[in-house]
């Protein structure tokens, strides 16, 4: 029976029995209500063919009563259906999809399998528009007046895979501002608009109608140069935004915490991963709209905080293994023991499993061949080891799947049996042969058997290699006193571990310290206050003052490092530490910065605020010129933080004096999130925002009118098309947030990279945002990228979360592949150095007679340095020389081989 | 194990051993889990190896690279498909080409011997990162790979000049000098990799390994003269403080 996979938005078929998407976790089949069976009692074909007999029919749901200390809610959001407004037209013309759909259309798991086809006719649409801000920034019924944060970038994404997948479509996108806040986001954004028949638009578009027979889709907009224009379409995509989770009302009683006035989960700033509700954690975009590098630091962030109440039962319920004595077999000739698996059908139903294990017990070294239905199971797996143990096996090559899911089970299997875990091979036959190869039987059944004969001959050269224990000193190391540093090394401190924070000023609070008051409502310095008192109060934290680093040695769990503070060098020994050194503020040179003393950034307007300096409160009239020493080449970036800067302290000035003019000169407008709310509320009063073009930007002169000295700032205002001049008592430029000018020192000494703009640089963006590629060191807070105070107290904690991770083991294991280096074969010429990325290899040794030496804690294994190296002195474990060529020797059968 | 491991030694092996077509995958360019980017230095390797393959009279689209991710199955059918056909329009290696099949054999285990002495040679070229993967057709050029191969050094060691004080001998990665104390040190010139590391190591007051280029390498010395008579025997006192060294 197929029904609609509602994993592919509804656009292809899937069965009732299924796998939700190919990359699910658990991945494994269900059945759902579509079942026959289960509604009509008329099929149960499924249960009759399945050999494990793992089909229960009469499993129904179940009640659980389950005892936590703490509870995250991490239940994401819903897309915004745009069902709800006739107007998008979604549903009623074939060729209106929205970016989930498109999403699916554009991946290879997708309905067309990555072919990007339109509804209607199933051709390739060439011309393809999308909207931006469907359902969000409108204050309409049914739609959302906040910013959904992601649009923007995924619309860019989407037109950047789309020419991948048609060089010569034509994409045009409608768009409001344009909203490239996030880390390389501005980067992403030039890379997509200059892209060839790209088009970016900025005019609210609508859906007119559908065109006659080609059901083509009319799009009509208005540009200030050309007035109402409409162009059509072959297909357009809505760029949905982002609703509360489907059922929030429910989550709301069912666990007692209150929403926000948009249905996400009510945070306080000072804290945005705890609900109202103690012990109920939030994570992930139900805390408002979120992207996923953010939503996986929140999740990190709510484990951390997790941590703080129930550190005291951590593992508690872990067991630990033992394994028997491992057997040396390293004087015995291989005898391999070869098993092949069924998969169930995924394998035997095209691959002849007989043949192939009679033919597999043919080959050299081979003492033992047999198959088995699931290699994986319990079962399975003690046949193994007891058959290991019985043949006098001391080499195992399981044939079956990718070594990428299973690999750590079957390594498991063979220190069971007592042997090393390194002398197991996997020979995929699933993913490289059966899956692939359906329906060419007996071919595939010739490729299983080159491939585990390929298997064999590298088995025999396999070598017993040892996993090392480091130690875990369990203490941890916060570079950075700010809202980051102090944030994470309490959450650190409350999971029963030492903390040593240095902090380079005589204070702590950093940035912060200029701050005042937040969009949400926070009293900063207040704030501030309460996190430093704790801080100092807390006995497992160690302050440094006027620190500065002396030097960083060591890795993973065993650090040690030399600070200078106060006037004295100390030495600190750590396993895990944490960068949060924070940003600097640009001081500008636009602009009569430091030139006419009625010029200041934000931040210093912010601090006048607070102290109701008279000339900024009685100003007459005030101006505020966005994007000042950022967004251009010098610094190709968006500092994030500074249009929400702007609106907040506009709306104060109103709040102090109504009758304050208040200009606000913007590129794009960038209050994402709820903050949209906030802009909405300062345009209601009266402060004027005024768009200027970046090659042609405002100009400041200082004149005298009336009798009184003024700034006047020049400024086209597109939609008038003329020239605006403003005479100001007072001007604000939202000065760049730029890397702390001791980043680079301090990425060098902890061996860490930077990003081209110049902040720390994350392992991987989105899987690990929250650490460095450098085992054990990890970042947080504005050092990371500019950031909000609730998003930078979010980094800390996930990055808290991550450190504990680590400091909660004794200890950490270090990989058996790894390099080493044959001392006679190496000649000093460096080319291992040079190839890795790790600082793992250095020159040891007298000058004369130097030679590579890896330091196994730092190697990844990724062999660069073996492929490097011309005498073959540095050699990948596991991955060597030996072992590759045996296994491309293998590809040919012998009496192939090129006489 | 990341598609930067991938050897020109793996690449060449398999050619030799016959096979009609060699296809490299590693992950998407740009995406790389870990800092090291390694897929850039496979993808350098491989145009480098086009280059020796064009040398010695081989096509080179015998070779591919590609990139996917894990999520790409079916790119990767879709590429493997298109390879495939690509080198069944081939033929068997050679045959198209019009080069014999020992010929070929013999050149290939020439450049494969050589290995250590290209590595060397372009140490500074293969771990070149460019952000754009076109900027790598024009890094290797037939009249480099041409010069490359014109100018093989070989090494020598001249019997005059030789003391036999070992230095030589102990460092040579691949323990292709033969020689003792009061032997003329002799190098194996099938077992000589070409690093020149005997050459760097030799004291310059001996300076008894010479570069040779262009013209073949005198033979080596006979077994009966390579005793080393000293001259400086008969002034005593010197001799102890040479020794010292030896």
């Amino acid at each position: 029976m197929e029904y609609p996979d509602q994993f592919n938005q509804e656009m292809s078929k899937n069965k009732a029995v299924h796998v939700y998407f190919s990359q699910a976790i658990p991945l494994v089949s269900y059945i759902d209500e579509s079942c026959l069976f289960l509604k009509e009692k008329k099929c149960d074909i499924c249960r009759g063919v399945c050999q494990a007999d793992a089909i229960d029919f009469t499993q129904t749901k179940r009640k659980l009563d389950i005892n936590v200390g703490a509870v995250i809610l991490a239940s994401g959001i819903k897309p915004f259906d745009p069902g709800v407004n006739d107007k998008y037209g979604y549903k009623k013309f074939k060729n209106v999809i929205t970016s989930m759909d498109y999403e699916r259309l554009l991946s290879s798991t997708g309905p067309y399998e990555g072919e990007v086809l339109r509804p209607s006719d199933k051709k390739h649409p060439k011309k393809i528009a999308w909207i931006q801000c469907v359902g969000s920034r409108r204050v309409i019924e049914g739609e959302n007046s906040y910013c959904s944060g992601v649009c923007c970038t995924y619309t860019q994404k989407q037109v950047i895979l789309t020419k991948d997948h048609d060089e010569k479509a034509e994409c045009t996108v409608f768009h409001n501002d344009i909203r490239s806040f996030g880390k390389d986001f501005e980067r992403y954004f030039k890379r997509a608009e200059k892209l060839p028949q790209v088009r970016f638009i900025r005019s609210y578009a609508s859906i007119a109608k559908e065109v006659g027979k080609t059901e083509n889709v009319l799009v009509r907009y208005a540009t200030p140069s050309d007035g109402v224009k409409e162009e059509e379409f072959d297909m357009v995509v809505l760029s949905i935004g982002l609703n509360p989770p489907a059922d929030y009302e429910g989550l709301k009683d069912k666990f007692g915490i209150k929403l926000n006035s948009h249905g996400f989960c009510k945070v306080d700033s000072s804290n945005p991963i705890e609900t109202t509700r103690p012990g109920i954690f939030v994570s992930g975009a139900f805390q408002g709209p979120a992207d996923i590098p953010e939503s996986v630091f929140t999740a990190s962030g709510a484990s951390a905080q997790c941590g703080e109440l129930l550190d005291y039962r951590r593992d508690k319920l872990a067991k630990e293994r033992i394994y028997p004595q491992e057997r040396d077999v390293s004087g015995e000739e291989a005898r391999i023991g070869v098993f092949v698996c069924h998969c169930g059908a995924n394998i035997s139903s095209v691959v002849n499993i007989p043949s192939t294990v009679e033919y597999a017990s043919t080959l050299p070294n081979v003492v033992y061949a047999r198959e088995q239905l699931f290699s994986c199971a319990t079962n399975s797996a003690q046949e193994i080891t007891d058959l290991a143990k019985e043949k006098g096996l001391n080499r195992v090559v399981i044939a079956a799947c990718s070594p990428r899911t299973l690999e750590p089970l079957f390594r498991d299997t063979l220190r069971e049996a007592g042997l090393n875990q390194y002398y197991c091979d996997m020979a995929n036959i699933r993913e490289h042969c059966s899956w692939v190869h359906s329906r060419q039987k007996e071919e595939a059944t010739l490729k299983a058997q080159d491939i585990i004969r390929m298997s064999v001959a590298r088995a025999c050269y396999l070598e017993p290699l040892q996993e090392f224990d480091l130690p875990v000193n369990k203490t941890a190391l916060v570079v950075g006193g700010g809202i980051a540093g102090m944030t994470c090394a309490l959450s650190i401190a409350e999971q029963g571990h030492e903390v040593h924070l240095l902090e380079k000023n005589k204070d702590l609070g950093g940035m912060a310290r200029r701050l005042h008051t937040t969009l949400e409502g926070l009293d900063v310095q207040s704030f501030l206050d309460d996190l430093t008192g704790r801080v100092y109060k807390n006995p497992l934290i160690h302050v440094s003052h006027e620190a500065t680093i002396k030097d960083v040695s060591g890795y993973v769990g065993n650090f040690e490092t030399l600070v200078k503070t106060e006037g004295r060098v100390k030495k600190i020994k750590y396993g895990a530490s944490v960068l949060a050194t924070g940003a600097d503020e640009y001081k500008p040179v636009e602009y009569l910065y430091g030139e006419n003393h009625n010029v200041f950034t934000h931040l210093e307007l912010g601090e006048k605020i607070a102290n109701r300096d008279e000339t900024i409160v009685n100003a007459e009239s005030l101006v505020m010129i966005q994007c000042v020493g950022c967004r251009n080449k010098d610094r190709d970036y968006c500092s994030r933080v500074c249009c929400s800067h702007a609106v907040k302290n506009a709306l104060k000035l109103k709040e102090i004096n109504p009758q304050m003019h208040i200009y606000i000169l913007f590129r794009d407008m960038r209050t994402y999130g709820f903050r949209e709310d906030a802009y909405r509320e300062a345009s209601d009063k009266e402060v004027r925002f005024i768009r200027y073009d970046p090659d042609d930007k405002p100009q400041v002169e200082a004149v005298e009118e009336g009798g009184k000295s003024v700034l006047r700032v020049t400024v086209p205002d597109s939609i008038l098309g003329q020239r605006l001049e403003l005479d100001a008592d007072v001007l604000s430029l939202a000065a760049a947030v730029i890397p702390s000018a001791s980043t680079m020192e301090i990425a060098g000494q902890f061996k860490v990279s930077l990003s081209p703009d110049g902040f720390f640089k994350e392992a991987h963006v989105k899987l690990r945002p929250v650490e460095f590629a450098a085992d054990g060191v990890y970042l947080c807070g504005m050092a990371h990228y500019p950031k909000h105070i609730p998003e930078t107290i979010n980094q800390a904690y996930g990055a808290a979360g991550r450190v504990l991770t680590l400091l909660s083991k004794d200890t950490v294991i270090a990989s058996g592949s790894v390099c080493e280096v044959d001392d006679k074969k190496c000649i000093a010429c460096g080319a291992c150095i040079q190839a890795c990325t790790y600082g793992a290899i250095e020159f040891h040794g007298k000058k004369q007679n130097q030679k590579a030496l890896v330091n196994p804690v730092l190697c990844k294994g990724d062999g660069l340095c073996n492929a490097k190296c011309p005498t073959g002195a540095i050699v990948l474990k596991h991955f060597t020389d030996e072992e590759l060529l045996s296994q491309i020797d293998a590809a040919v059968e012998k009496d192939k081989i090129m006489q | 194990m990341c598609s930067g491991r991938v050897d020109l030694k793996f690449i060449l092996r398999a050619f030799l051993n016959g096979q009609d077509g060699v296809f490299v995958g590693g992950c998407r360019l740009g995406e790389c889990n870990y800092t090291t980017h390694g897929n850039y230095d496979a993808l350098n390797m491989t145009h480098l190896c086009k280059k020796i393959m064009e040398y010695i009279g081989l096509d080179p689209e015998r070779l591919r690279i590609e990139f996917m991710s894990g999520a790409d199955g079916i790119l990767m059918a879709k590429i493997t498909d298109s390879f495939t056909s690509q080198v069944k329009e081939l033929g068997p290696l050679g045959k198209k080409e019009g080069i014999q099949r020992k010929k070929l054999k013999s050149k290939l285990e020439k450049v494969i011997k050589l290995i250590p002495y290209i590595k060397l040679s372009k140490n500074e070229k293969l771990g070149k990162h460019f952000d754009n993967k076109e900027e790598y057709n024009e890094l290797y050029t037939i009249e480099e790979i041409e010069n490359l191969f014109n100018e093989i050094p070989s090494y020598y060691i001249d019997r005059e000049k030789c003391q036999a004080c070992g230095i030589c001998k102990r460092k040579c990665p691949v323990d292709a000098i033969d020689g003792k104390k009061d032997l003329v040190h002799i190098i194996d010139q099938e077992k000589c990799i070409r690093c020149g590391t005997c050459f760097e190591a030799c004291p310059s007051r001996f300076a008894a390994v010479t570069k040779i280029l262009g013209r073949p390498v005198p033979s080596p010395v006979p077994e009966e003269e390579r005793i080393i008579v000293r001259k400086s025997k008969e002034k005593g006192a010197k001799t102890i403080e040479c020794s010292k060294e030896y």
